[in-house]
């Protein structure tokens, strides 16, 4: 009960602190911008921005207006005028099938490859110095490799993704199956369980949270990155999308995007945490 | 649809070289004719010349010959002996032989890339029977790797980079791309911050710090050598970057660089945005200077050749349109939207139309700020290379003759100028004259010192 009520609180107080940030945001908006300069010439003042023509710089969106630009992009989604002009939900499910590809594919090479590497300590050592070199690589610096090899920007887009997220999951899957608790091995031989049985039954359902832990930073991983991704190789997708936006000096479309990738990115790892939970084991 | 062609039937016109007939002692324009009658339209009409032109070589003759016994009687009289209808009809279905319809072409959101772009919306593409779906493509490098790794057909490039692919600079291996049409000439300016409204004499830029498109850009050079001109070393004395151009605006707000050579609307768009002014348009240093091209790779004309030659007319096609400075506003209109440069209209219109606030209280009128000219000099191409020798970025000699010549394909755009009626140049080299100093075609070494020595 009592948490209930501190809950409400924490809720209202979260609000409260939004309507102080917005309400600050719009006042200082309004009464900065505008720089009260000299009059322009009428013929000069017509070829410039609202804000230019006062003598001031194009200024920061207000909140009211990112609002209107979002109700104007929320409500069609999914329209196609054209390769370069589609709908934001066409863009973000762009994005979300290559993060699903690229995940995916991560996730069935490291998932295998860290039981190999947790069950045996030689292969895990031999591993360990491309792992270390590998895994801190940024996203960005894969790309011209990917774009020259593999020759088709999409494909190495999806590649990008699997790369950056395929280490967290390697690591955690290792470790997982490393740390499974001897007397539970010893148990297992005692049964006389064979190798396979023995990583069926008993390692992989040891390892499986740290195995989910890994795949939610990845998921985060991957989903940071595809904004980059798209950013540099273009095309289609939310990155491209805020490069485009960008490209045009729209401030009001950027800041739609950010709210727009934070709020997908929390339900994907909000959903892999659903996940954890059902495979969670208490002692 | 309006006579292209001037008709050969017409005593009183003679075929010039330009590939139009006209009434002797008039200039090139179009004369008032009846349009074809039979829907082959402007091959038909090519047919019909070529006929007339390889029965007649002389002018006079054909004339005599049409005063004598009537356009009807010739027409007959030739089609006796020559299926005139039936080659009228073979050659406007031409583009039934087209091998690859559906194309894709990738651009950067410039007016540079106009004729690419309007060609979509305004159906030159389709004219020439070809279904081309135009992409929009984040930077240079990667439009670079996407027309190399064919998935795009063909690609606007800076008219410096199919020179360096070809030659291996800047890229892994030599990869021959050649440069089928220019795009536009002019078009480019200097933009600097606000901040430096007093500082208009370059000397005093040391410091600065300067972007450009990318390493291999008109941009890059032009900047070079206007630096270099005023005594500032442009390695030394200041920074130049290579930016994206969609990211300089915001850069120049952000006091991230000083100033910026590079492609509209972003000069304009800096204006616009109260962030800076343009200091120099670039037609100021060299007028006439080519700036982008449009690529294709050298596998394509071989492999397409109809293809290829179709594209290549609609291209050349757009080109002139656009170049008409009554169509300047419609190609605004056409070009601003999301689909394609996503800007403001007024920024591109002003572009486009030369009327422009300079971002100093001033509105100027410069019609020609961009100019749209297809035609690949060779003279240009071979002005690029001195300075990629100038610059370091090419280490040994070439034949820069030779190379232009196999680059720059300025038979092809001739041939395709031609055939849409407009007027070709006799010559592929000329001299022209940057900022006081003349390019000679025929002794192009001066120009590859850091500090040029001409006479």
């Amino acid at each position: 009960m009592s948490s209930r009520v501190t809950n409400a609180r924490a809720a209202l107080l979260s609000l409260a602190l939004l309507a102080a940030f917005l309400g600050a945001w719009e006042f200082s908006a309004r009464s900065g911008g505008s720089g009260g300069g000299a009059a322009l010439d009428p013929e000069y003042a017509a070829l410039l921005g609202a804000a230019a023509a006062q003598g001031g710089q194009t200024g920061f969106p207000m909140p009211s207006e990112i609002a209107a630009r979002l109700w104007e992009l929320v409500r069609d989604p999914f329209y196609i005028a054209g390769p370069n002009d589609q709908g934001i939900g066409i863009q973000l499910a762009y994005s979300l099938a290559r993060v699903a590809a690229g995940f995916l594919l991560a996730a069935a090479v490291a998932i295998p490859l860290g039981f190999l590497i947790g069950m045996s300590p030689l292969l895990s050592a031999a591993l360990n110095p491309f792992i270390q070199v590998l895994r801190p690589v940024s996203p960005l610096a894969w790309m011209p490799l990917a774009l020259y090899t593999i020759k088709d920007s999409s494909i190495s887009s999806i590649f990008v993704i699997f790369i950056c997220s395929v280490w967290p999951m390697l690591l955690n899957t290792a470790f997982g199956v490393s740390s499974t608790r001897k007397e539970w091995l010893n148990v297992a031989r005692t049964l006389e369980a064979g190798r396979l049985k023995t990583a069926w039954k008993v390692i992989l359902p040891a390892a499986a949270p740290t195995i989910l832990t890994g795949m939610r930073i990845s998921i985060g991983i991957a989903w940071l990155v595809i904004v980059a991704a798209e950013m540099l190789v273009g095309g289609t997708g939310i990155g491209y999308w805020v490069w485009n936006q960008w490209n045009n000096l729209s401030l009001a479309d950027i800041v739609i995007a950010i709210l727009l990738i934070g709020i997908v990115g929390l339900l994907l790892d909000r959903l892999l945490g659903v996940l954890a939970r059902a495979v969670a084991w208490a002692e | 649809m309006a006579r292209r062609f001037a008709n050969p039937f017409d005593a009183d016109a003679s075929l010039c070289g330009c590939g139009r007939t006209h009434v002797p002692g008039l200039a090139c324009e179009d004369l008032p004719n009846a349009p074809a009658q039979d829907g082959t339209h402007e091959y038909g009409e090519i047919a019909e010349q070529a006929v007339l032109r390889a029965l007649y070589p002389d002018d006079a003759t054909r004339r005599g010959m049409l005063r004598a016994v009537g356009a009807g009687t010739l027409f007959a009289a030739i089609n006796a002996f020559f299926p005139l209808g039936a080659a009228r009809e073979a050659l406007a279905q031409a583009p039934g032989t087209i091998e690859k319809r559906d194309l894709k072409i990738g651009f950067i959101p410039i007016t540079c890339a106009t004729p690419i772009i309007m060609a979509h919306p305004m159906g030159f593409y389709q004219r020439h029977g070809l279904n081309v779906e135009v992409i929009r493509t984040a930077g240079w490098a990667v439009i670079r790797d996407r027309a190399i790794a064919r998935e795009y057909d063909a690609a606007h490039m800076l008219s410096p980079m199919p020179l360096a692919m070809s030659l291996g600079a800047g890229v892994a291996q030599p990869i021959p791309f050649a440069v089928a049409a220019i795009e536009n000439t002019n078009g480019q300016a200097i933009t600097l911050a606000n901040k430096h409204r007093e500082k208009r004499n370059p000397r005093d830029w040391k410091g600065f710090r300067f972007a450009v498109p990318f390493d291999y850009s008109m941009h890059n050079y032009l900047l070079r050598h206007y630096l270099a001109e005023h005594g500032i070393d442009p390695d030394r004395d200041v920074q130049i970057r290579s930016v994206p151009p969609p990211e300089m605006v915001a850069n120049l707000r952000a006091d991230n660089i000083d100033g910026y050579l590079g492609p509209d609307p972003f000069n304009q768009r800096a204006v616009f945005d109260g962030v800076g002014f343009i200091h120099i348009l670039t037609k100021e240093l060299w007028d006439g200077h080519p700036c982008c091209a449009f690529a294709v790779p050298r596998s394509m004309i071989t492999d397409t050749p109809n293809t290829f030659h179709a594209l290549l007319r609609a291209i050349v096609e757009a080109t002139g349109y656009s170049q008409n400075a009554a169509n300047r506003r419609e190609v605004a209109a056409a070009i601003s939207g999301q689909n394609y440069l996503n800007q403001p209209q007024t920024v591109v219109e002003q572009v486009l139309t030369g009327t422009f606030a300079d971002g100093l209280g001033r509105v100027q009128r410069v019609p020609d700020r961009i100019g749209f000219d297809p035609f690949p000099w060779h003279s240009m191409a071979m002005w690029i290379m001195t300075q990629m020798r100038r610059w370091g970025q090419l280490n040994r000699d070439v034949d820069y003759r030779q190379v232009a010549e196999q680059v720059f394909l300025a038979t092809d755009a001739a041939n395709a100028m031609r055939a849409l009626g407009q007027a070709v140049p006799a010559t592929t080299v000329q001299s022209f004259t940057l900022m006081g100093r003349t390019f000679d075609p025929a002794n192009p070494a001066p120009w590859t010192e850091r500090g040029i020595r001409t006479s």
